[in-house]
């Protein structure tokens, strides 16, 4: 589904990933996981299309596809979704209409009918009920006026609707507390299915505790330096990161 | 290149022009061109007493230069004062009008003819200096509204012209209003009588044709006691490399417990890429809340237009009285517009709400420049003055100039600005999301509107929305 080979991506002229592999297949888990600034979320960026980064080296293909000859929209619409880890606000549009906007887009570009507010409520309730939220969430604005929680859980909205092939969760699990984390690993593991696939970009195996990852691979310094099973996800949790450094950090 | 910076400016869609005959003034402005204006129309001789005390009164005015814009000097010698649409006679159904001027205001979509009309809506349309149509007239009439082109009411019913004209904004008010009232050509008029509530929203569209022509319509609304009315003025222009100026004067008169909503819907040619051409929009609209309890409520959605220069604005005289402005304002490419409103309260517990919204892209300017003025007498007065900007890019202008004046102390003013500026992020988030970019500055900028576009009659709100997202397609790479 997705084979990243040899990526080399900067930002203002700073190069942050050094050559990175990964290959996903359909219907598995990837956890990516890493100290803070090893290049965990500049992956997920590069990967989503974000301007500012620029790939300089290496390939990713998506579904046969070269995923840098796409703009952003176009790789969504083929099936790519991130939940960002700091997601933006848009005054004066509500979530209904937002959620139907890009559900649209994504189908229009799919072949696929689109819905009209109607017939879309539908398709909102049933997911509201899998995020745990009332129909008053529809009428808000799109993040205006969010906790940090209620950010992420709308992040986890969007993917329940738009219902991507690849989603990538970018720092998902950050600044949530217990019950909602609960809330957003169940909506993440209802979604999955064999021709679906998740990567998952943390700093903490928390998360992992509830969503059980099939590989874990550990960013360090913008290369992955280890993959394994999940049981490197609680190694890294007692040993820490610096033991997989290439090397050793030097004492200032 | 950041996804901002590249700019293609989609050309304006209103820019052709129609070629048919005219009858045109020559160019120049004196005495005679008044009496000129005048004969044409068929005026009695009081009106053109008033014109030419207008116009004597103007030659002793200076053309005012305190907006902020910039501009070079109008040759007023060199513009035609009045032009026409040339016609065999006097058409008196729309079957006897010149096809080339339905088709022009059909290719539009402000359609007038019998077959096509927007349901509900009742048009005047005005072509340079003449109105061509007014749809609807019978259906009016029946429910006793007044709605005629201004010439049309100067014969039929000059005793209401006469007792109001110039009474909300007198000729001496200001360089561009005294111009207005030596020449202006045609317009729209309409009365509201007591206790009648308008069948359908009205409408008039403008549409500026001829070169070097200047058009300076008259609107004239009066709502008596009771009375409810909602009009709607929507405008364009061919594209043309010389500047053209448009100088209107509306008035609106709202007696007790009447109400009178007035949207617009501006979209004159703005100019090209470089700041070529483009209509000089310099305007006078002001609304008296005569009486207790009345509302008088100003929409305006600008787009078009080189500069735009205008302050919708209500005297709140009756106690009780409310007056609203909500406006949408947008610059790109080199736009100017300097614009915002005056609220003057006089009555007791009289209430105002400024809602302003400017949107600035490419090297546009976008002032919003208002007054909130709280007289002596007017006890227990409040204000609530909201100017949003938003910027687009990073070589356009945003400012803002609110005055208040307040001399009673019993007022209460709330006043909330805010600037933003749609950022990378903002779009990258909804292109994630399968939106293509120009897609989500529309949605983006429509959200930051929302609340002056809720305002807008339903029929034009949409109309409104579309506007916008052509006005800046391509701003935003």
């Amino acid at each position: 589904m997705l084979e990243i080979k040899n990526l080399h991506a900067s930002v203002e002229g700073t190069e942050i990933l050094h050559g990175v592999d990964l290959s996903v297949k359909p219907g598995e888990v990837h956890a990516i996981m890493g100290p803070n600034g090893s290049g965990k979320s500049t992956l997920a960026q590069v990967l989503a299309g974000h301007p500012a980064y620029e790939v300089t080296q290496g390939t990713a293909t998506y579904e046969g596809k070269d995923l840098f000859d796409m703009s952003p929209e176009e790789r969504a619409q083929a099936g790519v979704f991130m939940a960002f880890q700091y997601p933006v606000e848009i005054k004066g549009i509500t979530n209904a209409y937002f959620l139907r906007s890009a559900l649209n887009a994504i189908r229009k570009a799919q072949g696929l009918p689109e819905y009209d507010p109607i017939d879309f409520l539908d398709v909102l309730e049933e997911k509201l009920k899998v995020i745990g939220w009332e129909d008053t969430f529809l009428n808000r604005n799109v993040n205006e006026g969010f906790s940090g929680g209620e950010k992420k859980r709308n992040e986890i909205m969007q993917l329940a609707v738009l219902e991507p092939k690849l989603a990538i969760l970018d720092e998902t699990d950050s600044g949530l507390d217990i019950d909602a984390l609960k809330t957003v690993a169940d909506a993440v593991n209802k979604l999955r299915a064999p021709d679906r696939a998740t990567v998952i970009v943390t700093h903490y195996q928390r998360l992992l505790n509830y969503i059980v990852p099939d590989f874990v691979h550990v960013l360090v310094d913008g290369k992955i330096v280890r993959s394994g099973g999940k049981a490197l996800a609680l190694e890294l949790e007692e040993k820490g990161y610096d033991w997989l450094r290439p090397e050793p950090a030097v004492a200032g | 290149m950041t996804s901002i910076e590249s700019q293609v400016k989609k050309p304006y869609q209103y820019g052709w022009e129609t070629d048919i005959e005219s009858d045109t003034a020559p160019a120049g402005l004196s005495e005679d061109t008044i009496r000129l204006i005048s004969k044409k129309k068929d005026e009695p001789e009081w009106l053109l007493e008033w014109r030419l005390k207008a116009y004597r009164h103007w030659l002793t005015m200076k053309e005012p230069h305190w907006p902020n814009v910039t501009y070079g000097p109008i040759d007023y010698q060199a513009i035609h004062y009045y032009s026409a649409p040339r016609q065999e006679k006097k058409a008196k159904s729309l079957d006897e009008v010149d096809p080339k001027l339905l088709a022009t205001f059909e290719k539009l979509g402000i359609p007038i003819s019998e077959q096509k009309r927007l349901s509900g809506v009742a048009v005047d349309a005005v072509f340079d200096s003449v109105s061509v149509a007014t749809t609807f007239k019978e259906t009016l009439k029946q429910a006793g509204v007044i709605f005629l082109p201004f010439s049309e009411a100067v014969r039929e019913h000059p005793d209401l012209v006469q007792k109001y004209l110039g009474s909300v904004v007198p000729h001496t008010d200001n360089f561009f209003a005294a111009l207005n009232s030596a020449v202006f050509t045609d317009g729209s008029f309409v009365f509201v009588p007591q206790g009648v509530r308008c069948p359908m929203e009205l409408s008039t569209y403008f549409r500026i044709n001829a070169t070097a022509t200047g058009q300076f319509e008259r609107t004239l609304i009066i709502a008596e006691d009771g009375a409810f009315v909602s009009y709607l003025e929507g405008c364009s222009a061919p594209s043309r490399d010389e500047n053209q100026l448009h100088a209107a004067v509306v008035e609106l008169i709202a007696l007790d417990n009447a109400q009178i909503k007035y949207s617009t819907v501006q979209n004159w040619y703005p100019g090209d890429e470089e700041g070529r051409g483009g209509i000089y929009n310099f305007v006078t609209k002001r609304g008296a809340c005569r009486g207790k309890n009345s509302k008088i409520s100003w929409t305006q959605v600008e787009t078009g237009s080189a500069i735009t220069w205008k302050y919708p604005g209500c005297i709140l005289q009756g106690d009780n009285s409310i007056g609203e402005f909500y406006s949408v304002a947008v610059t790109n490419n080199r736009q100017q517009a300097d614009t915002g409103t005056k609220m003057i309260h006089i009555g007791k517990n009289t209430r105002s709400t400024i809602v302003s919204k400017g949107i600035s892209a490419g090297k546009g300017q976008n002032t919003y420049r208002g007054l909130v003025k709280i007289m002596k007498s007017a006890e227990g007065a409040r204000n609530y003055s909201q100017c949003d900007s938003m910027l687009i890019g990073d070589q356009c202008g945003a400012h803002t100039f609110p005055y208040i004046d307040v001399r009673n102390s019993s007022a209460i003013m709330e006043h909330e600005a805010s600037t933003s500026k749609i950022g990378a992020d903002q779009i990258f988030y909804c292109q994630a999301r399968g939106l293509k970019a120009e897609d989500a500055v529309s949605m983006i900028v429509n959200g930051f509107c929302k609340e002056v576009f809720r305002e807008l009659p339903m029929e034009f709100a949409v109309e409104a929305q579309n506007l916008l997202g052509i006005s800046l397609e391509g701003s935003v790479g």
